[in-house]
Parts: C-alpha cells; sequence; structure tokens
C-alpha cells in the first residue's frame, strides 16, 4: 500500500516536472514571466556582482564577498549545521563510551 | 603513540601547517579559500599530532573545554557581527569604504590585492575559522576518546 502511495506521488512529480522541461514558455506565463531551462531570463545577476562586488564590499574576492556579505544567512546556516554536528557527536559518543565525565 | 620518525616529522610539519591554516583564514577576502578551509586545514595540523602521539598524550596538550570554547566564542561572533550592521540589514556591511579598519577602498579591476579592506568581511572570515577549527578538532578528539574507550 505505501509503495503504491509513493509510486504515484513520483510519478505525478515526474510527469509535472517533465511537462514544465518540454513547456517551459507555459511555467508561470500569469506573472507574465517566462523561464526556460538552460536558459535563465535573469543572466544578470552574476554581471551585478562582477561590476559592483569590488565597490560594494571592498573585496577582491567575489566568492568571499557573496559568501559572507550577499549570501551571509546561507553561511550562519552552514556554521549553525556545524554546531549542531559537533553536539551530536560529542553527545552519541559519550554515551557510546558509557556517559562519563572524566575528560 | 607511533614511532620516532613519525613523532619527529609531525613536530616538524604542525607549525607550518597552523600557519598555512591562518593565512588562508587571514587572506580570505583576497585569495582563494576562507573560513572553513582554513579552519579545516588548522584542524589537520591538530589530527596530524593527535595521531603521531596518541590520545592519552595529547589530551593533556589539547583540552576539549577549550576547542569547545572556541567553537561557540566563533559563532557568537559572527552572529555578533551580523548583528551590528542590523540599522540597515540583517549581514550589513558596515566597515566597508568607510575608512575604519579594514575599511579602505580596493580600487575597480586587476589589483595586487590590499589586507586593509573588505570591512566585515574578514572579522567573519576569522570567526568561521575559529569555530571551524575548534569544531572539527573536538570531533577527532571525541572520536579518538570513543576508540581508546572500546579498545579497552
Amino acid at each position: 500500500m505505501r509503495n503504491v502511495l509513493m509510486s504515484i506521488v513520483f510519478l505525478i512529480l515526474l510527469a509535472f516536472m517533465l511537462y514544465v522541461a518540454i513547456n517551459p514558455g507555459d511555467f508561470g506565463s500569469s506573472t507574465g514571466e517566462h523561464f526556460v531551462f538552460g536558459a535563465p531570463k535573469f543572466t544578470d545577476m552574476d554581471n551585478y556582482f562582477i561590476h559592483n562586488g569590488q565597490n560594494q564590499t571592498a573585496a577582491n574576492n567575489i566568492v568571499t564577498s557573496i559568501v559572507f556579505d550577499y549570501r551571509g544567512f546561507d553561511t550562519l546556516g552552514e556554521a549553525s549545521v556545524l554546531f549542531t554536528a559537533v553536539l551530536g557527536v560529542g553527545v552519541v559518543l559519550r554515551l557510546l563510551g558509557g556517559g562519563r565525565n572524566d575528560e | 603513540m607511533m614511532s620516532k620518525i613519525v613523532r619527529t616529522q609531525a613536530n616538524f610539519l604542525y607549525p607550518f601547517i597552523l600557519i598555512f591554516g591562518f593565512y588562508v583564514v587571514a587572506h580570505g577576502h583576497i585569495t582563494p579559500g576562507g573560513g572553513f578551509q582554513g579552519g579545516a586545514v588548522i584542524a589537520t595540523g591538530v589530527a596530524l599530532v593527535a595521531v603521531a602521539y596518541g590520545y592519552d598524550t595529547i589530551k593533556k596538550w589539547i583540552k576539549k573545554t577549550h576547542l569547545t570554547a572556541a567553537e561557540g566564542i566563533g559563532l557568537l561572533c559572527f552572529i555578533i557581527t551580523a548583528f551590528i550592521g542590523l540599522s540597515t540589514s540583517f549581514f550589513y556591511n558596515f566597515l566597508a569604504n568607510s575608512g575604519l579598519i579594514f575599511g579602505n577602498r580596493v580600487p575597480y579591476g586587476i589589483n595586487p590585492g590590499y589586507l586593509n579592506t573588505a570591512g566585515t568581511l574578514p572579522i567573519m572570515n576569522l570567526a568561521v575559522g575559529i569555530e571551524v577549527l575548534g569544531g572539527l578538532s573536538v570531533i577527532i578528539m571525541y572520536m579518538m576518546a570513543y576508540g581508546r574507550e572500546v579498545k579497552q
């Protein structure tokens, strides 16, 4: 029963994605924006970073200026992921090792 | 504890690995790399010494509480630096082009690279570097402690 349900959900998602990939013009046409896979319309995003990154963040490394400034919230998530990983390793290994707290 | 050859090589390589890691962290806004990569390099130095000398010797030198404290302090500094610019927006680069510390302008286009630029990016690189070196090192220490307890 569960496998049948999962197969149906998978087929629906597959049909939707194939439809969008084959007929890109219909997707999002109500808002007047047409997304074409492989050729996105908003290609000037990377040009914006390349032309304005050095003036706005004063950093030569555009990758660092994106990671820590433009997309800083994403980096905060990465740092919290590492913190949570260390927390989990500490808890699990201390429990597996007998729960002693002498070191 | 491994043989004397391995220990001598670890003694020789350990400071260079640490210097290279801190170089990658400090030049994160100029050269490729940054906080995550540099912190991982420093953690490899800790792993080298831990493997060469064994856990029973290394736990007298490197305390796990210090590493976890470094991790927490790094994450806290990162979040505080992000919150200082909150008057404009979260993660606003309030130090860039301001003339204060790390506040020099950088010329547009190709240039040799200047350390005193990029505003909050070096501070965030340093904070993330401290966090990653503490986190990865303490993972190594925890795993070695668990392996020793399993062996006993």
